[in-house]
Order: structure tokens, then C-alpha cells, then sequence
């Protein structure tokens, strides 16, 4: 690809090519849907159209994520934008026939909300997707991710193409500068102020790194960028490397993402062979190529320089900063990292202006951000909303509220760097320095809601566990101080702490904040810190009164049999793992059967007793 | 430690010998090739026994006690062998709290292994993961490349029945 006419020349061809079909049929291709079966769906789907001969009118799209994972799989037929949620394969003959065949949805299949009488409404006019705005996530469930001319046929390129013709290097800087574009991998750093920095570096070589290992557990909106639209990264990263003056990438991706491993092979590979990668982009004159690198499970590596101790084949250990990596990054030379839902941004900016993106969102926070919905709440899925939305409206309208009617407790955010938010800041509008105001964070996204049946002791020994197994050992602070910190939580969980114990644990939240290496060790203490502050009562209960509110934590736990309810059935007793259970001499008023009871010295807490009793006659407290 | 032998007495082929020396030597001249080859080699074996380390020691230059470190570092490699099927069970937030610690017990008394260990058969290896992605599908496990979602208890017997 010589000259920006041969990509205008492709993208007629692209568009031109999907004119061709009257209706096309998109498959959720992501991990979530994939997961559900929906590749089965395509194989079905390709059967069906070819027996009716519909092959060269209808055309299958494989695509990346849709976000209401929790619908999957999901199929979408367009012009209608009709909506069919969990799928299955022998819905798939009526779907052809009655919709693409006659022309006439099928409305028992189509997701209820779509559904209004005997009219059917798009999709982005369900509750779950009217507050949303694409930015990030504009091209995925839109296009084919393995097919670079679909891309294309969306602008894809033409960033590149205007950046690399039109605009100095200086210029894309100002255009980052003034968009208040700031890093969606957690920190928030403002973007074109990284680029800044890694430009007035001189050095004869440069690099532009892509975090894609995205380790906070519960957050997926990068594997969703990356299986769904993998070109924007690629797009990006060069823009990046020519306002810096670097000539090689990396992707530093999950190896536990092996579809969008798949997907960014596929898409380098197509991007090198049209020469939008390689030497003379554009015929400017301008080189860059792109490399993967496979993570290899190791949370620490999220944190920018471990990051690059790994791509250069160590062990992924942090380094003390100063020298940071603008000036002194991967292999000693000046390097940025931006992470994937950053960069997924960035061709739009391009393309759309620096003042497109700064009308969006509040006055620090611009622009969108991707949020993963996730625990106790009916819509999981990823959600693309402005900055500034309150969490109210995250949870109860586009989440659709919490499931078996039970109450909102609290939602955690920024995983195990994040804190929790209660429902006294519900209304509190999103952005990066509201929530560190509220004692939480950003964070990569993910968010997680909590009900009354989560015991937040129990959250926060939940994220103490995952940062001692994540710790890297490096620095002693980290290394020791979040073993002690577990332990002290493991006792307040088992009833076995007292109110010192709890003084201690303060201490060392101090300690950690201030003495760790890297923010993984910095940041441990959040979670603590964050649920002793809105529901230190709750520690106070395990530790004086020896009980778990929230009736999670075994070891306080006892499961009792009420004896006037109990009809003496005794199936308790036959499916109890621990033979704890045994009949009593006791007959209640109207029974016929002696009922049962528990020996507690025997009992496993399990549950299973519970479980199996039709007659509710067995409490947990 | 470097010289750690794993119990499980090596049963390399020539074939997968001939395998990683193709690959070393493709990998050897890029700058941070440990990983990559090491993840190949795994790939290749299933796991990175002290005679594989041994290989790609000798053929790169890389010290042993590098190439142990490196190993050793991360979670996805391992020095012991993994059963035919590699269960892998998600105990990243959302799906802990959606129950997922339940699942990685209850599979642990079917099994009658701990995390981390095999069956004495070599048919499963039980581990605990952060996250796979899948969280719209919480609680979530993945068995080899296959990812199942949306897990109870009692689906576990039925899951583990369809893997021979």
C-alpha cells in the first residue's frame, strides 16, 4: 500500500462487497459467546442458508463481543439490527427459514426486551445499551476481526493515512494533549503527556509497548478490543510510533487469551502483507513493525516495568523508577506503554478531533470508558459509557439491578488495587478523581457488585490471597507485609482474632502504602482499607461477637436443625459427607417421625443439609 | 534448585527433541527469545522437566539458573507434568463471587487431588486460575481449550464424564 487512493480504492471495494447481500447474519465470536456455543451456530447457520439457497444472499459474520455476555450466545440479523439472545443450535432451521427465508423475525427468540407488540426494537434502544456510547468498543460485534478489508471498509487506516500525509509528529502530540485522552489501563496518565516525554528522548531506537496483559481478575475489556477489532491496536500503535519516532511495537498479550493471540497473528500478518506494517508506509517513508509476546501468567507484569523485564526474557520483576521508561524503558531505550482500550481511542481522535473526545465526559475524565459488569447483578457484560455516569445508572438501568431480589451491598472497582463503593456514593458521577476521592479507583474496568450475601471480610482476604500469589517477592515490603496481612485476615475469618490484631493490620496498610517497590504493593492495602472504612462493623462482629454477618464465613458458622419443623424424612442425614447428622428421641406436635439434629463437633459446614431439605427446617447463622 | 529433577522420570522422544532444536535455533538470535522458547518447548512437552531446560541451556548460552528463575517465575509453566486434561478453574472476582471457590472444592474431593496435582492415572490435573475473560458466564472452568460457564456443583459430574 503505496498511497492513501489504494486504501480509499479498498474501502469502496469492502463496502461494495457487503452491498452485495441483502442480510447479514453477526455471530458473537468472542470468548463468552464461544464459550455458549456459538461457533456450532455458524456451522448450522452456513448448512441451513446453503439448503435454501441463500448463500449468496445472506452473509455470516464471525464477530468479537456484543458485551451482554450474559445473553450469549448472541446472533444479530441485520438491516432489522434484530436481536436473538442464548441461542440454540436447533433454533437456528427457524431462524433461516421464518426470518431469512419469509422476512418475518422470530419473535419467541428474540430477546424479550426487543420485543414490543408486533413491533421489534433495535438494539440500542434496550435498556442495556441505550446509555451507551461506542468509541472503544465502535467496531466490535461490527465487523469480521480476521478480515482486515471489513476494517478497512469502517475508516479503518485512515488515521494512520492522515497522520502520516498531513500532520507532523508534534501535531499528533498536541491533537493527544488536547483530547485529555488519560491511560485506561488504571493510572490515568495523560496520554499525549507519555508521548511528550518519550519524544524529546533522543536515542537511535524507540519502542511503543501494548499492555494487553490484562490481569485484573474480573476485567475483560481488552481480550473483547483484541478478539473483536484487532486492527485498532495495530492502527494506534503506529500513530504512536511515528509521533515518538520508534520504528518497532510490542504486544505484551495474556497467554490466556488464546483467541485474541489468534486474532492479533491474524491481523499482523494481513496488515504486513498490504504494507500498512513494514518499511515506507504510505510511500512517506516511515517504518514500523509489530511484534507479539505471550504473558505467562504473572500479575506483577501489568505494572509497566515488569512489563518489559519480561518482553526482555527475565524473570517480570519491577525496577525502581526514576529512570522512567520514556527516558530508559525496554531494552534501556525510551519506550511507551499504553494500554489496549487507550489506544482503541486513538484513530478516532484522529480522525474526529481532539474536541470530539473532550466534549464527551467531565472536566479531568474525557472521553468514554469500557467498564466490565460482573457478580451479583442480571446483565453481565461489557459496557461503554461517558465519564461522568453515576454507578446508579450503571447498576440499576443497565445492569438491570441485582438478581433474586436481593439488596445492593457494594461494588467493587479497580480490582485488587480498587476499593469498594456503598450506596451512599451511587450518585457520585464516574470519573478517575471521583473515585479516588471515594476511596476507591478506575482501575482497568472492572467492576463487581456486590449483595448482602458477600461477607467484605471475606472480599478483602479474597484479594490478599491473590496479591500474595501475585507478589513477585522482589521488595520485602510486599513480599512479607502481604503474608502478614493474610494471616491476620484468615483469623478474623475463623473467629480467632482479637481487636490488636485489627490496630495491626492498620499498621501495615500504612507500611505497604508507603514502603513498596511498585504500585502492586502500594496498592495491596486498598481493599482493606476501603471495607474497614465502610463496614468496620462488620470485621468488629467476627472478631467480638465471633459471627459473619453476611453468613459466609464457615469457620463461624452453624448449621442447626429447627426440631419442630423437622418431619424426620432424614434425607439430611443420608446425604451429610460427615455422618454429623442423627435422629433424636423427639417427635414434634403432628409428626410422626423423631426429628433430627446436628453434632456440631462433627459438622463440615458444607451446606449440603441444607440444600436437601424440602422443609426449610435447617438454618444456617 | 536448578538442578531439580522432577519425579516423574522423563519420557522425551527424538521427535520432540528434533521439535525444539528447530525452534531454539528459529528464536535464538531475537532479543528476550527465553520466553518464547520456553513457552514453545512447553508446548512441546507439556511441561519443562530439567532435561528440557538442559537443551535449551546448551543450545542458547543461557545459564541454567536463568532459565530456572524464568520457569519458576511464572505460573503458567510448569516442572511437572499435567494430566491428559488440564482443568483450570477461574477464581478471579467475579466468578468468586459468584461461587467458584465451591466448584475448585468440590473438584478437589471428586478428584481426590489438590490444586496443583495430577491424578495418579495422569487423566486430570486440577488449577486455579485468575480470570479467563469469560466473566459474563461466572462461575467459569476451562478443561484443556474447552471453557465452561455458568457452573453449579452439581453439573461437575456430568462436565468430568465427557472427558475419557
Amino acid at each position: 500500500m503505496k498511497t492513501l487512493e489504494e486504501l480509499a480504492a479498498l474501502k469502496a471495494k469492502a463496502i461494495e462487497a457487503k452491498a452485495k447481500f441483502k442480510r447479514r447474519v453477526h455471530v458473537c465470536g468472542g470468548t463468552g459467546c464461544t464459550s455458549s456455543g456459538s461457533m456450532k451456530l455458524i456451522t448450522r447457520l452456513e448448512e441451513e442458508l446453503k439448503a435454501n439457497g441463500l448463500e449468496n444472499d445472506v452473509e455470516i459474520v464471525k464477530t468479537g463481543c456484543f458485551g451482554l455476555c450474559e445473553r450469549g450466545p448472541i446472533v444479530i440479523i441485520h438491516p432489522e439490527n434484530a436481536f436473538y439472545s442464548k441461542v440454540k443450535e436447533e433454533d437456528i432451521a427457524r431462524i433461516v427459514k421464518e426470518h431469512l427465508v419469509e422476512g418475518n423475525p422470530v419473535k419467541d427468540l428474540l430477546y424479550e426486551e426487543t420485543v414490543q407488540g408486533d413491533h421489534i426494537l433495535p438494539l440500542e434502544e434496550t435498556s442495556f445499551y441505550k446509555k451507551q456510547q461506542r468509541v472503544a468498543l465502535r467496531n466490535c460485534g461490527e465487523i469480521s476481526p480476521e478480515h482486515i478489508d471489513e476494517y478497512i471498509g469502517r475508516g479503518g487506516y485512515e488515521a494512520l493515512g492522515k497522520v502520516l500525509t498531513t500532520m507532523t509528529p508534534e501535531q499528533v502530540i498536541q491533537t493527544m494533549l488536547d483530547s485529555g485522552l488519560r491511560g485506561r489501563g488504571g493510572a490515568g496518565f495523560p496520554t499525549g503527556l507519555k508521548w511528550k516525554f518519550a519524544a524529546g528522548n533522543k536515542a537511535d531506537q524507540k519502542y511503543v509497548c501494548c499492555n494487553a496483559d490484562e490481569g485484573d481478575p474480573g476485567a475483560f475489556m481488552d481480550r473483547s478490543v483484541l478478539e473483536g477489532d484487532p486492527h485498532v491496536v495495530l492502527e494506534a500503535m503506529a500513530i504512536a510510533g511515528y509521533a515518538i519516532g520508534a520504528t518497532q511495537g510490542y504486544i505484551y498479550v495474556r497467554a490466556e487469551y488464546p483467541i485474541a493471540v489468534e486474532r492479533l497473528e491474524i491481523a499482523i500478518k494481513q496488515a504486513r502483507e498490504l504494507g500498512i506494517l513494514g518499511d515506507d508506509i504510505f510511500g512517506t517513508g516511515f517504518k514500523f513493525d509489530i511484534d507479539l509476546r505471550l504473558g505467562a501468567g504473572a500479575f506483577v507484569c501489568g505494572e509497566e516495568t515488569a512489563l518489559m523485564t519480561s518482553i526482555e526474557g527475565n524473570r517480570g520483576e519491577p525496577r525502581p523508577r526514576p529512570p522512567f521508561p520514556a527516558l530508559k524503558g525496554l531494552f534501556q531505550k525510551p519506550t511507551i506503554l499504553n494500554n489496549v482500550e487507550t489506544l482503541a481511542n486513538i484513530p478516532q481522535i484522529i480522525l474526529k478531533g481532539a474536541a470530539w473526545f473532550a466534549a464527551m465526559g467531565t472536566e479531568k475524565s474525557k472521553g468514554t470508558k469500557v467498564f466490565a459488569l460482573g457478580g451479583k447483578i442480571k446483565n453481565t457484560g461489557l459496557v461503554e459509557i461517558p465519564m461522568g455516569t453515576t454507578l446508579r445508572e450503571i447498576v440499576e438501568e443497565i445492569g438491570g439491578g441485582i438478581p433474586n431480589g436481593k439488596k445492593f451491598k457494594a461494588a467493587q472497582t479497580g480490582g485488587p488495587s480498587g476499593g469498594c463503593i456503598t450506596s451512599e456514593n451511587l450518585d457520585v458521577p464516574i470519573d478517575y478523581d471521583n473515585l479516588i476521592k471515594i476511596g476507591s479507583m478506575m482501575g482497568s474496568g472492572g467492576l463487581i457488585v456486590m449483595d448482602e450475601t458477600s461477607c467484605m471480610v471475606d472480599i478483602a482476604k479474597f484479594f490478599l490471597e491473590f496479591t500474595v500469589d501475585e507478589s513477585c517477592g522482589k521488595c520485602t515490603p510486599c513480599r512479607v507485609g502481604t503474608k502478614r496481612m493474610l494471616e491476620i485476615l484468615t483469623k478474623i475469618t475463623k473467629g480467632q482474632a482479637t481487636m490488636a490484631d485489627l490496630d495491626k493490620l492498620e499498621e501495615l496498610c500504612e507500611h505497604l502504602k508507603h514502603n513498596s517497590l511498585c504500585a502492586l504493593g502500594q496498592t495491596a492495602p486498598n481493599p482493606i482499607v476501603s471495607t474497614l472504612k465502610h463496614f468496620r462493623d462488620e470485621y468488629i462482629a467476627h472478631i467480638v461477637e465471633k459471627r459473619c454477618p453476611a453468613g459466609v464465613c464457615k469457620d463461624l458458622l452453624k448449621f442447626t436443625i429447627d426440631k419442630d419443623k423437622c418431619i424426620g424424612c432424614g434425607l439430611c442425614a443420608r446425604n451429610c459427607p460427615a455422618n454429623a447428622i442423627a435422629r433424636t428421641s423427639y417427635i414434634a406436635p403432628g409428626h410422626k417421625l423423631a426429628s433430627f439434629e446436628v453434632d456440631q463437633t462433627k459438622c463440615v459446614k458444607c451446606g449440603v443439609c441444607m440444600q436437601n431439605c424440602k422443609f426449610k427446617a435447617i438454618a444456617k447463622k | 534448585m536448578a538442578g531439580k529433577k522432577s519425579s516423574v522420570p522423563f519420557g522425551g522422544t527424538p521427535e520432540q527433541e528434533q521439535q525444539l532444536r528447530e525452534v531454539i535455533a528459529s528464536l535464538k538470535g531475537q532479543a528476550g527469545a527465553l520466553m518464547p522458547i520456553l513457552q514453545k518447548a512447553q508446548g512441546i512437552y507439556g511441561y519443562l522437566p530439567y532435561e528440557v531446560q538442559k537443551i535449551i541451556s546448551d543450545e542458547t548460552g543461557i545459564p541454567m539458573e536463568k532459565i530456572y528463575g524464568v520457569a519458576t517465575f511464572y505460573s503458567q509453566f510448569s516442572l511437572n507434568p499435567k494430566g491428559k486434561y488440564r482443568i483450570s478453574v477461574c477464581l478471579g472476582t467475579a466468578c468468586y463471587v459468584k461461587g467458584s471457590g465451591d466448584i475448585y472444592n468440590a473438584l478437589q474431593q471428586k478428584l481426590g487431588i489438590k490444586g496443583g496435582e495430577c491424578t495418579p492415572d495422569g487423566k486430570f490435573s486440577l488449577d486455579a486460575c485468575r480470570c479467563i475473560g469469560a466473566c459474563g458466564l461466572a462461575p467459569v472452568m476451562s478443561i484443556n481449550e474447552d471453557v465452561h460457564g455458568r457452573l453449579t456443583v452439581d453439573d461437575l459430574d456430568k462436565i468430568l464424564a465427557q472427558y475419557n
